[in-house]
C-alpha cells in the first residue's frame, strides 16, 4: 500500500492549516468531474460514504442485510492557495438520495457550483431547490457541449433562477474557465455576505 | 479505477473499528481537516493506523486520507479518532462559521486569481 500512495501523492506544505469546501453538484455527464479535473492540483480522486435508508451513516453494519444500505460516491481534487488555505473541489451527484448526506459531507461549504448541461436542463432542478432551502450561496454555470444555444434568458426562465444568482457559460474542460466560475462563485458569496439583508445563514452540524 | 471499498465486506469493515460502525456527532473531524502525524509508526499497530501515519507525514484531508485508504469516509474518521484520542495524528480543522470570514474570501479570491 505504501508504494502506491507514495508514488502519486502531492504533499500539501507543512504550513497548511484551513481547508476550505466547494461543491460542484450536476447530473449525470454535466462535466463534474471535467471541471474538478481541469483546476486540480492532484488526479481527482474517488472515495465514498455509506448511508442507510434512514438517512444514518453506517449505523449498523453488521445488520445491513435488512436494510437498505446505500454508497454515495464522489469525487474530488485540491488546489492549494496559498502557505495556508488549501481548497477542495467536490463533484457531487445531485440524486435526491445524495442529499441525505449533504450536512454530513458538506456542512460549511463556501458554495456551491450548479453546473448544467442545458439539453438537460431539469437535471438541475431538484440542486437549486435543495440549496436554496439549505442556504448554501451558489450559481449557475451552464457547460457548453455544442448543442443548440440558449440565451441566459431562456435559461433562467427554465431554472426558476432568483435573479440575484450569477449565471455564466462555462468550458468544464478549460482551466481558465473553471477558474473564472470559481472565482465568479467566491465573488458572488462576498457580494452576498457584505449585505446583511442578503446573507444567508448555512445552519452548522 | 475501482471504487473504493466497493467490495469490501461490511464484516471486514465492521473489524477495522473494533466493532463500532457510527462516527458520532462528536467526532470533530470534517472531510477537510488536515490531519498531521505527531510520531512514527511502531511495530504492532494495525495496518490502517500504519498508513495513516505515512501518509499525515505532512497534513493531509481527512477525504484524501479515505480516498487513499479506500475506506468510506466514517470509518475513517472512527480510525482518526482513536489516534488523535493516543496522541498520535493532531487536526488544525477548518474554521467554521456561520458566516465566512470576510478576509478568508478575501485570500480566496487572491489564490485561484494567481492559479
Amino acid at each position: 500500500m505504501d508504494s502506491a500512495i507514495s508514488e502519486t501523492r502531492t504533499p500539501l506544505s507543512a504550513s497548511a492549516d484551513n481547508g476550505l469546501k466547494i461543491v460542484v453538484v450536476g447530473g449525470f455527464g454535466a462535466g463534474k468531474t471535467t471541471m474538478v479535473r481541469s483546476v486540480s492540483e492532484i488526479r481527482p480522486l474517488n472515495t465514498e460514504e455509506t448511508m442507510t435508508q434512514a438517512g444514518e451513516a453506517v449505523d449498523d453494519l453488521t445488520g445491513v442485510r435488512g436494510k437498505t444500505a446505500t454508497t454515495v460516491a464522489f469525487d474530488f481534487g485540491r488546489i492549494t492557495l496559498d502557505a495556508h488555505n488549501v481548497l477542495y473541489l467536490f463533484g457531487a451527484p445531485g440524486q435526491e438520495r445524495f442529499w441525505f448526506l449533504w450536512d454530513r459531507l458538506f456542512s460549511g461549504t463556501l458554495g456551491a457550483v450548479v453546473l448544467v448541461d442545458t439539453r438537460r436542463i431539469d437535471d438541475s432542478w431538484y440542486a437549486i431547490d435543495r440549496l436554496e432551502k439549505h442556504g448554501t450561496p451558489f450559481i449557475v454555470a451552464c457547460n457548453d457541449f455544442g448543442g443548440p444555444a440558449f440565451t441566459p434568458e431562456q435559461v433562467r426562465e427554465a431554472l426558476d433562477l432568483d435573479p440575484h444568482v450569477p449565471l455564466v457559460s462555462c468550458d468544464a474542460r478549460s482551466r481558465e474557465s473553471s477558474k473564472l466560475v470559481l472565482i465568479t462563485l467566491v465573488e458572488h458569496i462576498r457580494a452576498l455576505y457584505a449585505d446583511p439583508a442578503r446573507a444567508p445563514r448555512q445552519e452548522l452540524v | 479505477m475501482s471504487r473504493p471499498g466497493r467490495d469490501d465486506a461490511p464484516d471486514r469493515l465492521y473489524t477495522l473499528t473494533q466493532g463500532r460502525s457510527r462516527s458520532g456527532p462528536d467526532n470533530p473531524f470534517d472531510l477537510v481537516t488536515l490531519v498531521v502525524a505527531e510520531c512514527d509508526p511502531v511495530p504492532g499497530m494495525q495496518s490502517e493506523h500504519v498508513a495513516i501515519l505515512r501518509l499525515t507525514e505532512r497534513p493531509t484531508a481527512v477525504v484524501e486520507i479515505a480516498a487513499e485508504l479506500k475506506l468510506p469516509v466514517s470509518i475513517t474518521r472512527i480510525l482518526l479518532s482513536d489516534l488523535l484520542a493516543a496522541g498520535r495524528v493532531s487536526a488544525r480543522h477548518p474554521r467554521k462559521a456561520a458566516v465566512p470570514d470576510p478576509d478568508i474570501l478575501e485570500q480566496v479570491l487572491v489564490g485561484l486569481r494567481n492559479l
